[in-house]
This record gives C-alpha cells, sequence and structure tokens, in this order.
C-alpha cells in the first residue's frame, strides 16, 4: 500500500527556533495517529507541514501521490480537512453555523462558482453526523466550546477530505463535552474512511481507534510506534522531562505525575 | 428642486452617493477582519502620494493609487508575519506618511488651495471627471464584493481557516488591501485624506452594531455611508460647512444612535435576526 502521507526530512523553522528538525514519516490510508508532546514541541507545526500552511525550510512532503510546492498546496488543502485549535471569535461576527459549515465547501467548489444542490446535501450531512442542526441560525460568535469544535468538524467533513488533521480538539472542554468530541471524531473516521491525525495533550483520554503514537520533543520524533507501546514510563518520562506514571486497565489509561 | 438643474450640485450630489457607498462597503472589511489601522495608513499614503502629483504636475489621484499599492504590499506581509504587529508597522507608515504630506505640502510654491481641498475635502467644487472615476471604482467594488461573496465571508471568518480549506486567501486578502487603496484615492478629494478613514469605519461599525448577516451589514453600512454623505452636503450647501466634517459627524452619531439600540446588546436565544 502506498503512503497516503510521506514526510522526508522535513524541517521548519519559525524565526530563530526550529520548530520540526529532520522529520521523516509515512502515514497509510485508514491509520488514526495520536501525536503528543510537550508545549512547543512541535506539534502543530507537524500539521501544517501536511496541509502546507507551515512553510518547509527543508525537506519534501507529499500527500495523496503529490508534492507539496506553492502550485500544489491548493489541491493538497482541498482533501485535508484541518480543525485548528479553538478559535477567538468576535460574538458580534456577521456569521451563523450554517455559513461557517458551508465554507467548508468553498475550497472545492472554486472561484466564481454557486454551490450545487450535491454541496447543499453534502453540507447537510456533515451537520447531521455532528447533530449541530439546532444550532444552524445561531451566529457562531454564540457557542460554547463543545458546539464550536463540532463545527469546525463539520466544516471539516463538508470538504470530504481524505485526511483529518485535528488540533488539540479536547482542550479547553469539559470532560463530557470532551467525551462527546472523542465518540465524534471515531464515529467521522469509521465512517468516512478517513486518515486521521490527532494532536492532544492529555493522554487520558485517547481514542479507541487510534493505532499509532507518535511523540514530539524540542521538534524531533522521539517515538513512532503502536499506541500502547508509547504510553510507557520509560518513555513518557523522557518526553515529558519528569517521572510519569502509566495506569492501564480495561477502562483505559492515566497517564500523571509521579508524587 | 430647481437648485438641483445646477451642475455643480449635481455632481455633489453622485460624489455623495458614490463615495458613501464605496468607502462604507470597503469598511465592512476593514471592521469584520479588526484591522482598522488599514484605514489610517492608506488614507494618509493617499494623501501625500496626492500632494506629490501635484508637486510635479502628475494626476494626484495616480500618485494616491500607486502610494497606496506600495502601502498595501508594505502592510500585507508585515501584518502576515506573527513576530511583527501590525500596528507598529502602520503607526511607522502611518507617520512617515503624514511627514512626507506635509513637507511636499511646504515645497509646493504658491496659493496651497488645491492642497488643502485634498485634506478637508471640497464635495462643491468636484467636476464630471472626478464623479466618473468614482463610479468605475465603485462599480468594481460592488462587482467583486458580489462575485467573490462566499470567499470573503470565508476570509472575514478566518483567514488561516479560509486557506486550510483551498480558497486563494493570499490574492484575495491582497485584493482586499488593493481595493481600499483604489476606493480612498478615487474619494481623495470629495472627503479629504484627514477624515475619508472615518467614513470608512463609521458606516461600517454601526451596521455591525445591528446585524449577525453579512449580507445586510454590507447593504446597511452603504445606507448609512450615503445618508452622511448626503447629509453632509446638505449641511455644507445650505449653511457653508465642510462637507467632510459635517459627513464625520452625522456618521458617527449614526454610530451612537446603533451603539445604543443596538440587539446585539441583549442577545435572544433563538432570535438571532
Amino acid at each position: 500500500m502506498n503512503p497516503i502521507i510521506e514526510l522526508e526530512k522535513v524541517t521548519i523553522s519559525y524565526r530563530e527556533n526550529v520548530a520540526l528538525k529532520d522529520i521523516s514519516l509515512k502515514v497509510f490510508p485508514g491509520e488514526f495517529i495520536v501525536v503528543a508532546g510537550p508545549n512547543g514541541a512541535g506539534k502543530t507545526t507537524l500539521l501544517t507541514a501536511i496541509n502546507g500552511l507551515g512553510k518547509l525550510l527543508k525537506g519534501k512532503v507529499r500527500v495523496n501521490g503529490v508534492i507539496m510546492s506553492a502550485r500544489t498546496a491548493t489541491y493538497i488543502r482541498k482533501i485535508t480537512g484541518y480543525v485548528p485549535q479553538v478559535l477567538r471569535i468576535d460574538p458580534r461576527m456577521p456569521i451563523n453555523v450554517r455559513e461557517a459549515v458551508m465554507l467548508g465547501r468553498y475550497g472545492r467548489i472554486g472561484v466564481l462558482r454557486r454551490l450545487s444542490l450535491r454541496d447543499e446535501k453534502v453540507v447537510d450531512e456533515a451537520i447531521n453526523l455532528t447533530k449541530i442542526r439546532h444550532l444552524l441560525t445561531r451566529p457562531i460568535g454564540h457557542l460554547s466550546g463543545g458546539e464550536l469544535q463540532k463545527v469546525s468538524i463539520a466544516r471539516a467533513i463538508s470538504q470530504e477530505p481524505q485526511i483529518l488533521l485535528l488540533d488539540e480538539p479536547l482542550s479547553n472542554l469539559d470532560i463530557s463535552a470532551q467525551e462527546d468530541i472523542l465518540r465524534l471524531i471515531e464515529e467521522v473516521h469509521r465512517s468516512k474512511n478517513l486518515t486521521t491525525l490527532m494532536v492532544m495533550h492529555y493522554l487520558n483520554l485517547l481514542p479507541r481507534s487510534a493505532t499509532r503514537l507518535i511523540l514530539l520533543k524540542n521538534g524531533n520524533l522521539i517515538f513512532d510506534g503502536p499506541l500502547q507501546e508509547g504510553l510507557k514510563e520509560d518513555i513518557l518520562s523522557h518526553l515529558y522531562d519528569c517521572r510519569v506514571e502509566v495506569i492501564k486497565n480495561e477502562e483505559g489509561v492515566l497517564v500523571r505525575v509521579k508524587r | 428642486m430647481e437648485f438641483l438643474t445646477y451642475k455643480f450640485l449635481q455632481n455633489a450630489i453622485l460624489a455623495s452617493f458614490l463615495g458613501g457607498i464605496s468607502c462604507s462597503l470597503i469598511g465592512v472589511f476593514v471592521i469584520t477582519m479588526e484591522m482598522p489601522f488599514l484605514g489610517v495608513a492608506m488614507s494618509h499614503s493617499a494623501f501625500a502620494g496626492a500632494i506629490l502629483g501635484l508637486l510635479i504636475g502628475v494626476n494626484p489621484f495616480l500618485m494616491a493609487l500607486i502610494f497606496c499599492f506600495f502601502t498595501a504590499i508594505l502592510i500585507g506581509p508585515l501584518s502576515d508575519r506573527a513576530e511583527f504587529n501590525p500596528d507598529t508597522a502602520v503607526g511607522i507608515i502611518f507617520s512617515v506618511m503624514i511627514g512626507v504630506a506635509f513637507l511636499l505640502l511646504a515645497m509646493i510654491p504658491g496659493p496651497k488651495t488645491e492642497a488643502l481641498s485634498l485634506i478637508w475635502g471640497s464635495i462643491l467644487t468636484i467636476t464630471r471627471r472626478d464623479v466618473v472615476l468614482m463610479a468605475i471604482i465603485s462599480g468594481i467594488v460592488v462587482l467583486l464584493i458580489t462575485l467573490f461573496f462566499k470567499e470573503l465571508q470565508a476570509i472575514i471568518f478566518n483567514r488561516e481557516i479560509a486557506r486550510s480549506v483551498g480558497i486563494p486567501e493570499r490574492p484575495i486578502y491582497y485584493g482586499i488591501l488593493f481595493l481600499s487603496g483604489a476606493v480612498i484615492s478615487a474619494n481623495l478629494n470629495t472627503i479629504g485624506g484627514l477624515l475619508i478613514f472615518s467614513l470608512i469605519i463609521n458606516p461600517a461599525a454601526s451596521a455591525y452594531q445591528l446585524t449577525y448577516n453579512l449580507k445586510k451589514m454590507f447593504l446597511l453600512s452603504s445606507c448609512f455611508g450615503v445618508f452622511s454623505c448626503l447629509l453632509g452636503l446638505f449641511f455644507s450647501s445650505l449653511f457653508n460647512m465642510p462637507a467632510g466634517a459635517v459627513i464625520i459627524i452625522s456618521s458617527s452619531i449614526i454610530f451612537l444612535i446603533c451603539l445604543l439600540f443596538s440587539p446585539k446588546k441583549r442577545v435572544m436565544k433563538g432570535n438571532y435576526e
């Protein structure tokens, strides 16, 4: 099977700080990967390397067989759904939820063209899947964190992507909303046959469908392998520079600092 | 109604109408994308450019346009870089431009009536040629907003998201910057370089208080813009007041009224029209 995402010796830097150093990895269709690491490890940068929002200093990125360049980035973005960290939205923003979901389609439709019936149908499906129909006429600035995440996910799905990139989708949510969004992400991943990369800050609420773990520290790849193999005390203690305790049971995993 | 047959008054009414529409439409971008700095920098660059045009005998509109374009090219990348606060960049450009403008103003020999009218604007003395130019620019603004509405809506929502879904965000964003330069240059001798900024900000800021719908915001903003301009024209022709000043005061009063009666102050669930 050919990889859908391939990074070859990718280096990205912002100002004098190197955000990603010489990273090489292959992602295969259908994989669900969790990306973790301390603050400033380069997790978000890894996602932006894949959708071309980050500027490559060195190396090569290939998505769906296409090498990332200024010319191909737009194509790659159209097939890549991106859910960024929770946005700050002005409560008076003159855009409602339906419009915010719909704009996920605009790249695919192209400039000077209108939404077709099919486009409307795709958007409707995304709205149903994420269960946000009751919010459609609400101004986008009036949503709670969890509702906003659902809208972001709906927008990404309405792109009909092959790849889904999620940047800390559970941060700043209450525990019930976290669970709700996590289930939604798993359902979307499964029902849409996506390749998913999800940046996570906390390792206590891991998606059941996730099979692979990528750990980043100071822009370096320090672990890339099966999820369960990465959730080990020595690896995570090295990752976070402190003594980490990993408690596993049939309910899941609990990762915390050893006291 | 006999006064309407005066050519200068016809021109002035048309100019109020066109100036009101084009400035207030551009204002919607300035307000929703939170870049008031853009209007300040652009209007002062246009002002400096126009004065340079007068000094060296080149069409002031053309020089204003060129200055605006360079400002847009300068501001665009600066505002894209996270390490540089765009307000700092604009503060520098703004002060340099105002310095250049007054330096050039001092260099113009003899009476400086024409140059000074670029500061305060003179709606009653503009020519049919100015009106045609304003009509072309306003037409382009309306046409582009209609054609690219969905992309503009996405960019107004969030530039990074617009780019991430595959919208050519950069060219459109730069298009907005250039377009505001063109609008400011075309309206310079009607409203004046020092006051045009308010005609860009006030009507759009007023409309922003009233609606959650972007189309309605464009519509309301242009109504407020035209109304302020016509009011300015009315007072200036009747009481010999400077039109620009009246336009600014009336648009500010409209803003205050909208702010006071804004439904956004008392948000009721389920009723967002």
